[in-house]
């Protein structure tokens, strides 16, 4: 196992060009995590490096706190990107332990490129919801609203999660929207939203609650029809397979569920 | 031009250096297009959307290079020959968007453009909106590549001096004709390649376009966006439309050199 | 139309009046940093002063004497300058350049490149009309400059060193051109060159430290100069004193007989100068015979080729004395810098006249 992660690693670099990622990869042996038993959770430690959605930040870094509290000795690195930017890095030899992705397709990827060890784990579901400035300017209440002319919408680009569920949200109820901007990310409509320059954006029920009093939610029903599924998988190079398995498994939890609902997120 | 016998004067492991300065920077270029899939870079580079976003970039580029000429040859003048208080102040604050992130300016163009922000809530009344509308791409671009064109422009002005327009005036010429006919043909070479990094600064405008102008196609995703999106689901046209902006800068930055070069052998004095 | 200025600058310790007639042309002579150059600047507008006032006929260049700020800028006052270097302008060709002056004023282009034809005709570069600034040679782009100068059409040419910048073999020509272009002009010439002053102007003034020490009639001043600056320009010794009865006395104690100007009756004990050519002082070793008056002995500071003579120098600068030997002699005495010599004067070549 050592020279094929070796062998990994000289491909990574000479793809990434010697990049510093790459480097760390190659130089830095993983904290030796001598496993004697599996028995107890008291036994884990060493580091477990979690590659997560950007939608996840609040709710990991949260989850990360509640394992290192009930596992001590062990520590929780979070890295924080879109799905899609998480999948480049890992190919590209990141040294990461766990994936959480914001969709499905993203984790398919990853499945495909032989890079997951078992299957993945469905963990959360979200969905959209309108997010409209506190004090409601264009008086939205329903899906419907947001194709009133005059009304300024920002939705995200179909290209990114949260537009391709835009669309299929837009096909299944017929309604059509024609937003003044298509933003690729969420923050960024999020930002259109706080600022006061669009009337509404169309985002995740999370990103919603994340934001505090800063935006009001609408919730609609015809949001039913495209809810994305949260999955998460130990990523096949992880030098703490045992840890990564039992992060995985805090997430699952009961404690972990209700972390995750607090935020927003449904049950898978 | 240059002597193949004349002494340089650069020590031999400045050389070697210097290769690894140009490496960091061309290897790079040369690894992305090693990434580029050729079979189908023409269809990738042509697709309805790349093409408006291509289109888009070069009108607005050209656009908001036209208003840094209109804007930064005046600040440039007052920068280079005017007297008078908070000068040094204002070339600070005319040269802080080269060091600012471009998302501080989206941020900044916001609140003052934006539908609650200072000049926008009048604009707003008088039934101009700016933000979503390529004018906002515009105005983010300028932004950003205002420095640019002033910053060398008042070089060349400093650098010319003003003896010219010294003798130029003296022979009955008013100011506005002293500039017309004297100041801008002498600086014309910093002029021109002002213009052109602020053209080429334009074209790869993101930070603040995204910020303040928000994306739609052939209104205000400009060529960054679009390769900043399209990395979201296909890396092989992110890469390709890539490489179609560095055409772009490549040229357009080879376009002032060579036109600076052109234009040198006027000033020399025998 | 006379030009009268009155002008001054404290920050350059700069104070000066003049005035000039209708077509006379003015050399203005001075060590470097006299304040000749300041002086143009303040005529042209290009340099403020703190005080005076200045006038073309009726015309006022400006006035800022009690309580009023007229400040005409400088394309308004028909001043054209003409400076060391000829600053043509590059972009233009050397016809525009010439026709500059007449657009400026309004005239349409083909009328200005007729009149700039002419005065590129009038400064023998006609053939030039096509070249480009960078093309010329420097006498070629000093003559253009002096033809667009004059095709501005100004009622005063100032010209600052026009011939210093130019080698030895373009500076002849320049200078007859501008003997006849300043020919019933009034123009104020800034020179280090006494053949400028001799060949160019009607008057000199001469400047030292921004204040005019010395003016009058070009031939007067060389010949009969008053100030160290304007003898050394003239090539003459200049020493001052008292007026005795047949020469004068230095404050030193030194005597210098010489003849003085007919026409004027000399009273004893008036401050007086005595002028002599270096060519009227022989050197001599040891002690002389003869008539001790206007013999000197002299520590010997110097020694410098001087056309086909050597030039020896002695004596410190306020009461320096040169004279002009045959190299031959030189070889002869053996003289070196710091020999004591003694020099003697023909007292029929001293000029003495009123300081």
């Amino acid at each position: 196992m050592r020279t094929l992660r070796l062998k990994k690693c000289i491909v990574g670099m000479s793809v990434a060009l010697g990049l510093a990622g790459a480097l760390t990869a190659c130089g830095a042996t993983a904290p030796a995590a001598t496993p004697t038993s599996n028995s107890g959770a008291s036994q884990l430690s060493g580091t477990v490096t979690v590659f997560a959605a950007a939608s996840l930040k609040a709710t990991f870094t949260q989850l990360a706190k509640d394992f290192e509290a009930k596992n001590p000795g062990t520590k929780v690195t979070l890295s924080f990107a879109g799905s899609s930017d998480l999948v480049t890095q890992i190919s590209q030899g990141a040294p990461a332990d766990v994936f959480a992705s914001a969709d499905t397709k993203n984790m398919t990827k990853l499945a495909d490129a032989k890079l997951l060890d078992g299957t993945a784990t469905n963990f959360a579901t979200n969905v959209l919801e309108i997010a409209v400035p506190p004090s409601n300017p264009a008086s939205i209440s329903s899906l419907a609203d947001l194709a009133k002319p005059g009304v300024k919408v920002v939705t995200c680009a179909s290209q990114v999660p949260c537009g391709a569920a835009t669309e299929t949200v837009e096909k299944a109820s017929g309604i059509t929207l024609s937003p003044v901007s298509e933003e690729s990310s969420v923050t960024d409509v999020l930002g259109k939203v706080t600022s006061g320059e669009a009337d509404a954006g169309l985002v995740y029920v999370t990103d919603v609650k994340g934001a505090g009093d800063k935006v009001m939610g609408v919730p609609f029903p015809e949001s039913d029809a495209a809810v994305n599924t949260y999955p998460i998988a130990t990523v096949s190079s992880s030098q703490n397979k045992e840890l990564a398995v039992a992060f995985i498994a805090s997430v699952t939890s009961e404690a972990g569920k209700k972390v995750l609902g607090d935020a927003g997120f449904g049950a898978p | 031009m240059k002597t193949a016998t004349g002494y340089q004067g650069i020590p031999r492991w400045i050389y070697a250096v210097a290769a690894v300065g140009g490496l960091l920077v061309v290897l790079p270029l040369v690894a992305m297009l090693a990434k580029v899939n050729w079979p189908q870079f023409v269809p990738l580079i042509t697709s309805e959307s790349s093409l408006a976003a291509l289109g888009l970039s070069l009108r607005t580029s050209a656009a908001s290079t036209v208003l840094c000429i209109v804007l930064g040859i005046p600040l440039a003048l007052v920068l280079a020959r005017g007297e008078f208080p908070g000068q040094r102040l204002l070339r600070a604050f005319v040269l802080l968007p080269l060091v600012l992130p471009p998302v501080v300016g989206g941020i900044a163009l916001l609140y003052t453009f934006g539908r609650q922000g200072l000049l926008g809530k009048s604009l707003e009344a008088a039934g101009i909106q700016i933000a979503f509308s390529t004018t906002a791409v515009v105005l983010a671009q300028t932004f950003v590549a205002l420095p640019f064109l002033v910053v060398s422009l008042e070089g060349a002005l400093r650098s010319a001096g003003n003896r010219y327009e010294a003798v130029a005036a003296t022979l009955g010429a008013r100011p506005t004709t002293v500039l017309r006919r004297v100041t801008l043909p002498l600086v014309l070479p910093g002029l021109a390649s002002g213009a052109v990094l602020s053209f080429a600064r334009s074209l790869g405008e993101f930070g603040a376009t995204l910020t303040f102008a928000g994306s739609l196609e052939g209104v205000t995703r400009t060529l960054p966006l679009e390769i900043y999106l399209q990395r979201e689901t296909d890396a092989d046209a992110a890469v390709a439309l890539s490489l179609v902006l560095v055409a772009v800068a490549v040229a357009v930055v080879g376009l002032s050199y060579g036109a600076r070069r052109s234009s040198t052998p006027a000033e020399v004095r025998p | 139309m006379t030009f009268e200025l009155q002008a001054s600058l404290r920050s350059r310790n700069f104070e000066m009046s003049l005035s000039l007639k209708d077509g006379e042309t003015v050399a203005i002579l001075g060590p470097n940093g006299a304040g000749k150059s300041t002086l143009l600047g303040v005529i042209a507008g290009l340099l403020r002063p703190d005080s005076g006032s200045a006038r073309i006929g009726d015309k006022e260049l400006f006035n800022l004497d009690g309580g009023t700020h007229l400040w005409s800028p400088p394309h308004l006052r028909g001043t054209a300058l003409l400076a060391q270097e000829a600053l043509l302008f590059p972009h233009l060709n050397a016809l525009d350049n010439v026709a500059f002056g007449p657009r400026s004023a309004g005239a349409s282009t083909a009328a200005a490149r007729e009149t700039a034809h002419h005065w590129l005709e009038e400064v023998d570069a006609a053939n030039l009309a096509k070249r480009k600034p960078a093309q010329l040679s420097g006498g070629q782009a000093q003559r253009v400059a002096v033809a667009r100068a004059l095709a501005a059409e100004p009622e005063l040419l100032l010209l600052d060193e026009p011939m210093a910048a130019l080698d030895i073999h373009a500076a002849p020509l320049l200078r007859r051109v501008l003997k006849r272009v300043l020919q019933d002009r009034k123009a104020i010439i800034v020179t280090h060159d006494v053949l400028d002053a001799y060949m160019l102007a009607d008057r000199v003034i001469v400047v030292e430290k921004g204040h005019i020490t010395e003016v009058g009639a070009t031939r007067q001043v060389l010949e009969r100069p008053r100030s160290h600056f304007a003898a050394g320009l003239a090539g003459l010794n200049l020493v001052t004193g008292t007026i005795t009865e047949d020469g004068i006395t230095t404050p030193d104690g030194r005597v210098f007989a010489g003849h003085h100007d007919s026409g004027w009756s000399p009273s004893p004990g008036q401050a007086g100068v005595a002028a002599f050519p270096p060519s009227s002082v022989s050197v001599f070793l040891g002690d002389v015979h003869g008539s001790p008056r206007n013999s000197f002995p002299v520590t010997i500071t110097d020694l410098e080729p001087h056309g086909d003579q050597i030039r020896v120098r002695a004596g410190d600068s306020a009461q320096a004395l040169s004279a002009d030997i045959t190299p031959a002699a030189s070889a002869d005495l053996g003289l070196v810098p710091g020999m004591d010599v003694r020099f003697v004067v023909k007292s029929a070549l001293v000029s003495v006249y009123p300081a």
